[in-house]
């Protein structure tokens, strides 16, 4: 076997074994790392947004078990090309970022955990313009512990 | 725990196709310790796929922040019975999984 053959070999034995290589399209290591909201949005571009209500949020004003609270988000934001959820007062604010491709409705419902009481920011961006949505949830019981 | 099986339903409804998938994964924080006081590495989902007849619909990532065992509802324009729907997730291990259903 020629040495040219076996690096060809070699690299399509790697490539057969890590299938998963393809599906690793992005994950915004930054922005999920940034500790602080606005280091969140600095990673993800998001220089400022404006406050919009066609941009909706529905979840308890309450949340009994941080561990699991239901955030229902629906924008009627013409042209919204993605969502952010960001639990202010988190570890780590930003939770998701959601992009909607061809065929895709500007819909999502996520279960998010929060650590207390916090604002939950969600950031709809549309033909390059931000817009935000805030709605504080009140935690009694927190979801980040041990 | 370790990561499990995915359930998927999919529907269609007025104008928009309804989708409801459950991910069995722990989606570990790395703050958590365990009985013996020590901390369980992380362990979750970064990326989710959802594709529509083979095309990719929606492309999220995600974080430690999502509640364990993720239970996701996302929509899509109209839709047509039988449409193919197929969702896939990738951690930070490398573990991945997926899951396909047709809609009813």
């Amino acid at each position: 076997m020629n040495s040219v053959r076996r690096t060809l070999l070699a690299a399509l034995s790697l490539a057969l074994l890590k299938p998963w290589a393809v599906l690793a399209a992005t994950w915004n290591k930054d922005a999920f790392g940034a500790k602080t909201a606005a280091d969140a949005l600095k990673s993800l571009g998001i220089a400022s947004a404006a406050p919009s209500s066609a941009l909706a949020i529905e979840a308890p004003e309450i949340a009994e078990n941080g561990a699991v609270v239901p955030i229902e988000i629906t924008s009627k934001i013409p042209g919204t090309s993605s969502i952010a959820v960001i639990v202010d007062k988190n570890p780590f604010p930003l939770v998701a970022k959601f992009d909607f491709k061809e065929g895709a409705l500007p819909f999502v419902k996520v279960n998010v955990k929060m650590g207390e009481t916090s604002d939950v920011r969600v950031i709809a961006q549309a033909d390059g313009k931000a817009h935000v949505a805030t709605k504080e949830i009140k935690v009694t019981i927190g979801g980040c512990g041990g | 725990m370790a990561a499990g099986p995915m359930k998927m339903r999919a529907t269609l409804a007025a104008g928009y196709t309804d989708i409801r998938v459950l991910m069995t994964h722990p989606m570990e924080t790395g703050q958590r310790k365990d009985s013996d006081g020590k901390l369980v590495p992380m362990h979750f989902i970064q990326n989710i796929t959802v594709k529509v007849n083979g095309k990719p619909a929606l492309e999220c990532q995600v974080s430690q922040g999502v509640s364990r065992n993720p239970v996701f509802t996302f929509r899509l324009k109209g839709g047509a019975r039988g449409d193919k729907i197929e969702v896939s997730w990738l951690d930070n291990l490398g573990e991945t999984n997926s899951v396909e259903t047709a809609v009813a």
